[in-house]
């Protein structure tokens, strides 16, 4: 169970059934098979030999530290990034050669680039225009792309008088404007704030999936991308760390780098043995079937179970954070590196309180 | 980077066109047009009647192709560096201060023009080889302004001596003779008059006497001196100032309402005399068209057209001057020159120790 | 990449080369004993020193006077602007020798000064300073105010914001995003005052010479070629390092700006402060400018019976004499070769710009370079050049009406380069990138995204191309060239005669080359992009 699942067709846990069923079925419209890019001046690749492969109808998030290489990867699949090695296939065709402009995939860019000398008419126009759709056939693009993206309306509209939101609807408006078979978002909420972000993340999934689209988005924030996805790849410096439904890579993330990136910080370095970890916080119960020897471990925050105080690792608590549904404590264990645990608001304590600490094994992760 | 390539097939269409469009437009190029076409190298004041040229088309056959750039020394000049290839069939506008510059580096085939008989041999500096032809001459004197002279009730001074006199003094502007025509004519006639050395102190005494050096003859006439239309205006306070012996005829000749007489009169004793030369190029690719262009320019028609167009006098003696230039013109009285051998030794050396003298 | 580079190989390093060439070698072999010679020679060493320290100081001036103008223009919204616009660039067409004239009227004898204080300063080097800015003041006010514009002000509201002062807003955020059009301007105007020539010959006197001059003597009049091919070398190098110093300076300053349209920027005269700007930028152009312009029009108006048209007329007719044609035909011809010369000029300068925005690389900072040298060689090094150089099957073009205009795109070029380049590296290049992806070629995105932002310095190019074309002189004359004289070729003819209504002709003439010169200007300036707002049928086209 170690290692990256490879599944591009992971079932997610919710209601999307009918959309997975379809899912599933689709054959790889995207196929990237060990694309390398490095530029001149780089310690490491942009691109280190990636393999990736985007089915039909699949939203895809690449998950990645500024310079993961994600970006790069969007490029290389536009056309716009030249690759030093390996190929881009869609739909089983090589795009070796094949400009920009011919691939019909769309990118929509990290801030937009909306055109600043067009309204914004002419900016969900200008894709339909570039395809030689007539003047008829861009009006009704136009007004029926703002009706999706919830600016009726707005064509007439100057670019620079809208809001973030706003440009973001656009840019989207127009990334779809001529039904590319390949939608690509580069940090598309990567500048708005975070009540819109999360409203806009929820529409765009809603979107995507009454339009059958297929996505590959990359960010860097994994609320975002777990709640776009229906798979998201975890970059770093240019490779692939780890692939998998939001939900895998949540339970299980592959090593400690991708763990810290989804957001874990309770990791220590462990020596485990028939069931049990043997960590500076004490000996922690593995879920069975954990892989042995010296590793890391990783205890997610609700796997933390506060106990009376002379029972368990004996903690001070340091901080205490509210994060809406629950409460994010920092609590410095008698020994070992700060833990972090989530509790509900009637049970949290106060600052400075002692408190005992249990490990849930069901929520410690032997990483691989 | 693809689509600078696409721009720039683009573009090569685009200068592929216009180079055809040039082609067309030079399109005198075809042979035909060629053998009945004469081209005519000159600087830019040339001029000449369209009867005129309409004549020559008459009794010949041949267009008049006109060519022409920058001042009489370009001219020149360009007829040097183009020499066996050259742009035209016939040269006109070599005067005495450029004639061995053009002679010297071979510059003219040898035609003997028809009618040259009736040109005074003075005028002929060439007469054994017949490399050029005298077409026109013209003399730089001192102009004066009548009416500042007539109200200072003073007279004109008469000769070069007269412009170095106190009397005269701060009244005087010329020309840079390093690049100005009539400037160094000027220097020339005071170098005939006072020798190679002489000269010397001659304009150390004018430069005593507080004349005023500026660049051309536009600044010169048409800025300082008091006399000119254009003087006037500019508030010009110097009622002398070196120019043509045909200027006063101009001056009457473009005025609005024509006057009675002239407002600016010549010292004719300051005079230096420029003849200008035509000759047949070397290499030309019309060399009988040349030849019938050069005994043209020498005729009755063109020898009297000359002075009301170019304002130089014509060097045929059965050309008569037209009433502009009997009535209102000045003879020079023993116009001063030089020989051309003599002006281009001595050229650069004279505007050299000229300019150090009087200008720095 | 090509057009322009074959371009200027033919026209350009093929013609100087030749003629240096011709100049350096004698009898088959190279001579290079003339460079010590002339080199040594102690009055050029004088010539060198005046011509460089003349060119930086004018530069320097004009800077300081025109930058608040480059504002005023670009920023602030006031009666009559474009009129103004237009009127500032018409010192930069008319011929100096005519100009030169009325400029006394301002600093000579009997001149505004010399009414008022007693002071003149014709024959100074005040007079070449001024008479620098007076010519060169439309190249920053045009240049620099063409990205100005565009600028988007935002910017300067952040650092206000972080609590910058206006003054130091403007030093730290505007300043450097304008340097690069700041740099070419200055580079422009140090080429001009560089290669003056007429200015300096006219308002300072036979005292004064620069290189240009000298050059000019030593090939038009003396033809001492070894020595004129010298002193074009000199100007080379002296040019060379110029713009050498000139690319270290800009390198890596030409970043992605924030352009907006820019009728967005410009506000309402509010404040004493801008007042005060305002003010002074008037009084500036009216003292400098207006002035002198006034002075050629109020003589050309004076005929002899009393202030009327005289002249006028009398330039109707081709009985004056000077000319076979009515002299006002040139007006024909000069509008004729210079919409030609526009047209190469923005051909081989757009091209090279575009091939210079998406290039980098020694080789096109050199090209780079190169584009710029037309502007620091002397016309008349050129025009001989022409003269040698294309003097054979297939390129005989010297008889050729097209030479004129070829040489006159010469000098356009440069300002097509300067003028759009600054804009191009500014568009973003993800914009072009975000057209690709939505289905438009490489060509189609340039025209589609990058044309659209920098129509406005495309205007501005041709505007300085064509006011280039109509005025340029020197090149002109020194071509040999079918009688169909321009503008100012006409007006140095008339000049050339005395009597009055051949004066009054030149002056008639040459506020008739003003006219054409502004409202040439006001037309290119009503071509403005589509008017925005106007929905999405608009955008659509």
């Amino acid at each position: 169970m170690a290692g990256t699942p490879r599944r591009s067709d992971a079932p997610r846990a919710d209601a999307q059934a009918e959309r997975d069923a379809a899912t599933s079925l689709g054959a790889p419209l995207l196929e990237i098979e060990a694309a390398s890019v490095r530029f001149a001046d780089a310690a490491y690749p942009a691109l280190g030999a990636v393999d990736l492969r985007v089915a039909v109808g699949e939203i895809v998030c690449v998950l990645g530290p500024s310079g993961s290489g994600k970006s790069t990867l969007l490029r290389a699949v536009a056309g716009l990034q030249a690759l030093d090695s390996g190929r881009v296939r869609l739909e089983g065709r090589d795009q070796a050669g094949v400009p920009a402009h011919r691939r019909g995939v769309g990118l929509m860019f990290q801030d937009h680039q909306l055109f600043p000398q067009r309204d914004v008419g002419g900016n969900i126009a200008f894709g339909p225009r570039m395809h030689g759709a007539t003047r008829e056939e861009q009006h009704t693009r136009v007004a029926e792309l703002l009706r999706l993206v919830g600016l009726p309306g707005a064509a007439g509209r100057v670019v620079s008088t809208l809001s973030g939101g706003e440009q973001q609807r656009v840019a989207l408006a127009r990334a779809l404007a001529p039904s590319p078979r390949l939608l690509m978002l580069d940090e598309p909420l990567g500048q708005l704030d975070r009540s819109l972000r999360e409203r806009l993340v929820i529409e765009l999934r809603e979107l995507f999936g009454t339009l059958g689209t297929t996505v590959l988005a990359v960010t860097h924030d994994q609320g975002e991308a777990f709640a776009l996805a229906d798979r998201v790849v975890v970059m770093r410096e240019g490779r692939i760390a780890q692939s998998g439904t939001p939900l895998e890579v949540w339970q299980r993330p592959a090593d400690a780098f991708v763990a810290r990136f989804i957001g874990f910080d309770n990791l220590v370095a462990a020596k485990v043995a028939d069931g049990v970890a043997d960590t500076p916080w004490g000996k922690l119960p593995v879920p069975p079937g954990s892989p042995h020897g010296e590793r890391e471990v990783l205890v997610r925050p609700t796997g933390v179970r506060l106990v009376e105080p002379d029972r368990g690792l004996a903690c001070t608590v340091a901080a205490r954070t509210f994060r809406g549904t629950h409460v994010s404590l920092a609590l410095d264990p008698a020994t070992g590196p700060r833990l972090e645990a989530a509790c509900t608001l009637r049970e949290a304590p106060a600052p400075g309180a002692e408190v005992g600490v249990a490990f849930d094994p069901d929520d410690v992760v032997v990483l691989g | 980077m693809p689509i600078a390539r696409n721009a720039a097939r683009t573009a090569l269409v685009a200068c592929a066109g216009l180079f055809a469009v040039t082609a067309c437009g030079s399109g005198d190029g075809a042979d035909e047009a060629q053998s009945k076409q004469v081209t005519l190298v000159t600087h830019d004041s040339f001029n000449v009647s369209k009867d005129v040229l309409a004549e020559f088309k008459k009794k010949t056959g041949y267009t008049v192709k006109v060519l022409k750039s920058g001042d009489a020394g370009q001219a020149v000049n360009q007829a040097v560096l183009s020499k066996g290839n050259p742009q035209g069939d016939v040269l006109f506008g070599v005067d005495n201060t450029l004639l061995s510059r053009a002679v010297d580096n071979g510059v003219f085939a040898p035609y003997e023009a028809k009618g040259l008989d009736r040109v005074p041999a003075e005028y002929q500096l060439d007469a054994e080889k017949h490399r050029v032809t005298p077409v026109d001459t013209g003399d730089i004197c001192v102009n004066y302004d009548k009416s500042y002279f007539a109200d200072k009730k003073l007279d004109p001074p008469r000769t070069f001596e007269d412009l170095a006199d106190p009397k005269y003094k701060n009244l005087l502007v010329t020309e840079n003779v390093a690049t100005s025509s009539p400037g160094l004519g000027f220097l020339l006639g005071t170098a005939a008059e006072f020798g190679d050395e002489g000269w010397q102190d001659y304009w150390k005494k004018l430069k005593a006497n507080g004349v005023k050096v500026v660049e051309g003859w536009e600044q010169a006439y048409n800025e300082e001196f008091s006399g000119s239309a254009g003087g006037k205006k500019a508030g010009g306070d110097r009622p002398l100032v070196v120019s043509y012996a045909s200027s006063p005829p101009v001056e009457v000749l473009y005025a609005d309402p024509q006057p009675d007489e002239a407002p600016t009169g010549v010292l004719t004793d300051t005079c230096f005399r420029q003849i200008e030369f035509a000759g047949l190029l070397d290499g030309a690719k019309n060399p009988e068209g040349g030849k019938k262009l050069l005994d043209f320019l020498i005729g009755k028609t063109f020898q009297e057209d000359l002075p009301l167009q170019m304002f130089v006098r014509p060097v045929a003696d059965d050309a008569k001057l037209p009433k502009l230039f009997t009535e209102f013109g000045a003879e020079a009285d023993r116009a001063r020159s030089l020989e051309p051998e003599k002006i281009a030794e001595n050229r650069e050396v004279w505007v050299k120790s000229w300019t150090s003298l009087v200008v720095k | 990449m090509t057009v322009p580079v074959v371009f200027f190989g033919i026209f350009f390093a093929y013609p100087v080369a030749a003629i240096v060439g011709r100049g350096l070698r004698q009898d088959g072999a190279w001579q290079f004993g003339a460079l010590g010679e002339v080199l040594g020679d102690p009055d050029i060493g004088q010539v060198l020193w005046f011509t460089l320290w003349q060119a930086l100081a004018s530069t320097g001036l004009i800077l300081v006077v025109a930058m608040p103008a480059a504002y005023v223009f670009a920023r602030l919204e006031f009666p009559g602007k474009s009129l103004l616009r237009a009127v500032v660039t018409v010192p930069f067409v008319l011929p100096t020798v005519v100009v030169g004239t009325a400029f006394l009227a301002l600093l000579g004898r009997g001149g505004l000064l010399d009414d008022l204080w007693g002071l003149r300063l014709d024959t100074t080097v005040w007079a070449i300073l001024l008479a620098h800015v007076f010519f060169n003041y439309a190249v920053v006010v045009r240049t620099v105010g063409g990205l100005w514009a565009q600028l988007d002000p935002r910017q300067e509201e952040a650092a206000r914001m972080l609590g910058a002062s206006r003054f130091r807003a403007w030093r730290t955020v505007t300043l450097p995003a304008l340097g690069p059009a700041v740099a070419a301007a200055a580079l422009m105007v140090f080429l001009f005052t560089f290669t003056s020539f007429g200015v300096v010959q006219i308002l300072g006197g036979p005292g004064f010479a620069t290189l240009e001059v000298e050059i000019y003597r030593q090939t038009a009049q003396l033809l001492d070629l070894p020595t004129a091919a010298v002193l074009t070398l000199v100007q080379f190098a002296a040019v060379g390092a110029i713009l050498a110093v000139h690319a270290w300076t800009v390198r890596r300053r030409e970043s992605a700006l924030s352009l907006v349209d820019a009728a967005y920027a410009v506000r309402r005269v509010r404040g004493t402060g801008q007042r005060i700007l305002l003010g002074f930028v008037l009084a500036t152009v009216a003292v400098l400018i207006l002035l002198p312009l006034g002075v050629l029009v109020e003589r050309a108006l004076d005929a002899p019976g009393g202030y009327g048209l005289g002249y006028f007329r009398a330039l109707m007719s081709a009985d004056g004499g000077a000319f076979l044609v009515p002299p006002i035909d040139a007006v024909a011809n000069s509008l004729q070769y210079a919409a030609v010369a526009t047209l190469i000029a923005l051909l081989v300068g757009g091209l090279a710009a575009a091939a210079l925005t998406r290039r980098a690389g020694p080789f096109t900072r050199g090209f780079d370079a190169l584009l710029m040298l037309p502007l620091g060689v002397s016309a008349v090094t050129v025009g001989f050049g022409f003269l040698i150089a294309l003097d054979r099957p297939p390129l005989d073009l010297r008889a050729s009406w097209i030479l004129v205009p070829l040489a006159q795109a010469l000098v356009g070029v440069p300002f097509v380069v300067r003028t759009m380049l600054p804009v191009l590296r500014a568009v973003d290049s993800r914009l072009r990138e975000a057209a690709a992806v939505l289905g438009a070629s490489p060509w189609r995105a340039w025209r589609e995204v990058d044309l659209p932002l920098v129509r406005r310095a495309l205007l501005v190019a041709a505007g300085f191309a064509f006011a280039v074309s109509l005025g340029e002189f020197g090149a002109t004359v020194f071509i040999a060239r079918p009688d169909n004289p321009t503008l100012p070729v006409a007006v140095a003819r008339l000049l050339g005669r005395a009597g009055d209504l051949n004066y009054g002709q030149a002056m008639a003439l040459s506020t008739i080359l003003m006219i054409v010169c502004v409202v040439s200007l006001l037309l290119l300036e009503r071509v403005r992009p589509l008017s925005r707002g106007a929905g999405t049928a608009g955008a659509l086209d």
